[in-house]
């Protein structure tokens, strides 16, 4: 009878011990590719870092020096997608999760805002195109371009947004309006502030996205090859998904390792972003009072 | 005894939920100033929603139908086009889980003053300690001011939230079961402090238990399921109550 049950309590050990094994394998089959990816990208492009990589325009038809103005493009592409998609996001979200009813017109907009999100990027690109460069005749610029990522960004900020907003208890909401405050002055005084950290990762999210992305740049904005930085929001720029997508498959002979190079460029950039946005976070939650 | 004065005067109150749930039905009383008036009842009466009406918290609720009068300073405060901002600062309430805002001890007081338009930082600063010093909590936090609010003990977040409510200088002061999450020691605090209060402001409170009903109040109103069942002095409704359901209730058979 004791040796039956000890032998059952073994049994159940050795069965967890598998269940924690296959769980830890699946993991980590699933981090694999991710990791792998990065690490050959690392590897095969850390070679082509260099000063003169990041500082110089390209020449010899794009075949040697660097990716300068890729970048600097990818900079002013995403700091023109934040200026339009901040605040708009910011005030639809607020505007959902604070003043909306639920009715009919805020189930309309919420399920707009949701097919926007699963909207194709390349759906984005032609619409801008369409409405941007050619009916509102900004042309093939920085400013069609940002506005058009701006459109691609806006549901993960609002709805990132709401859902930050949301989460701040409502308790909070009740007590601030019992000390006679008006709802304005409790969203921006006790809710804001409490879901800032939420909605800051959500809005980096979203730019990091819109950094990354070819399609929507593609008819709207983006150059194949500038000598010269842009010189204002109406001119084409370079752009680094856009250039990684012109050396990979428009130059012929074009010299692997700046492929690489350049790949590795946009990869920290983004990366980076994530990471700013993971440490945003994680400070937020160590320092939140509830 | 002194002609006595009247803080509040409902009249034929009536409150519906959307959802049906919690109701008032017909509440005709008058809450007399400088005095603990003690609403008591089974839990789901509606005593909470009463007081969420007092002070037109419940505009935030979701309501079906709100009718009667409640006179204050001989208006109506659930008219439409009364400054709910100043009526919510004449009649205070304290939560019966304490609930500090997300902010520092000192800024949990001064945030209904600044909200109010205050700007004088010396003022605030000043009524921030009277404030502290009549909930009896100066002495506790006057070296840890800037700390967050939610480092206090419970008992300590509870006179905080009091704090916060007397910092407005309100007329009236709400207390829904203040001491429910409190131990005994932080219950007697309280207690202590609305005996002394009442000098100075009109009480209502919604006790946690009988024995404190019958312990606090001047006056009080037995509430059962929405209606009001019986109201006097606490003398008369604890010792000697004229209806069968308030001696069954205040006996414990019930409830």
């Amino acid at each position: 009878m004791n040796a039956n049950k000890k032998h059952t309590s073994i049994q159940k050990q050795r069965t967890q011990k598998m269940g924690f094994g296959l769980v830890w394998l699946i993991a980590f089959l699933t981090v694999l590719p991710i990791v792998s990816m990065i690490g050959y990208i690392v590897i095969k492009g850390s070679g082509t870092m260099s000063w003169e990589f990041l500082s110089q325009p390209p020449s010899h038809g794009m075949r040697e020096g660097g990716i300068y103005p890729a970048i600097v493009g990818t900079l002013l592409l995403t700091l023109g997608t934040a200026i339009f998609s901040v605040p708009l996001g910011l005030a639809a979200g607020i505007y959902i999760s604070e003043y909306a009813k639920d009715n009919l017109w805020t189930r309309l907009i919420r399920i707009a805002i949701i097919s926007l999100a699963g909207v194709p990027s390349v759906v984005y690109g032609l619409f801008g195109l369409g409405l941007f460069v050619l009916f509102l005749k900004f042309g093939t610029s920085i400013l069609s371009a940002s506005l058009t990522l701006s459109i691609m960004t806006l549901p993960v900020i609002i709805s990132t947004t709401e859902e930050a907003l949301r989460s701040v208890p409502a308790r909070f909401r009740i007590v601030s309006r019992s000390l006679g405050a008006t709802q304005w002055q409790t969203i921006q005084r006790i809710v804001l502030p409490q879901a800032l950290p939420g909605i800051i990762t959500g809005i980096i999210l979203g730019l990091e996205r819109a950094a990354g992305e070819t399609a929507p740049i593609l008819f709207t904005g983006a150059a194949f090859f500038l000598p010269n930085l842009p010189k204002s929001i109406f001119d084409a720029t370079m752009a680094l998904p856009y250039h990684i997508f012109v050396i990979s498959t428009q130059v012929p002979g074009m010299p692997i390792q700046i492929q690489y190079g350049t790949v590795l460029v946009l990869l920290i950039f983004v990366l980076s972003m994530n990471l700013i946005a993971t440490l945003i976070r994680a400070n937020a939650r160590k320092k939140r009072q509830w | 005894m002194v002609k006595e004065e009247k803080a509040l005067i409902l009249r034929n109150l009536k409150v519906q939920y959307s959802d049906g749930l919690e109701s008032l039905r017909g509440i005709n009383l008058e809450v007399i100033k400088n005095n603990i008036t003690v609403f008591f009842g089974p839990a789901g009466g509606g005593k909470s929603t009463l007081l969420r009406t007092l002070n037109r918290l419940i505009d935030l609720d979701d309501i079906s139908q709100l009718e009667g009068e409640i006179l204050f300073h001989d208006k109506n405060l659930l008219d439409p086009d009364i400054d709910v901002v100043k009526l919510r600062r004449q009649i205070g309430i304290v939560f019966s889980r304490p609930i500090p805002l997300p902010l520092s001890i000192y800024q949990n007081i001064s945030y209904g003053l600044e909200m109010s338009g205050e700007k004088d930082k010396i003022k605030i600063k000043n009524e921030v300690e009277q404030a502290l010093r009549k909930a009896y909590l100066w002495e506790e936090v006057f070296d840890r001011l800037d700390d967050p609010a939610n480092t206090l003990s419970g008992g300590q977040q509870q006179r905080l939230c009091l704090a916060r409510t007397l910092a407005l200088k309100p007329e009236i002061i709400m207390l829904d079961e203040p001491t429910s999450a409190l131990d005994p020691v932080s219950t007697a605090k309280i207690e202590s402090f609305l005996l002394e209060a009442k000098k100075e402001y009109t009480v209502i409170l919604v006790p946690h238990n009988i024995s404190q009903a019958a312990r606090m109040a001047d006056y009080a109103a037995f509430i059962l399921q929405g209606e009001l069942i019986e109201y006097g002095t606490g003398t008369e409704i604890f010792t000697r109550p004229k209806d069968k359901r308030t001696q069954d209730y205040v006996e414990g058979r019930f409830g």
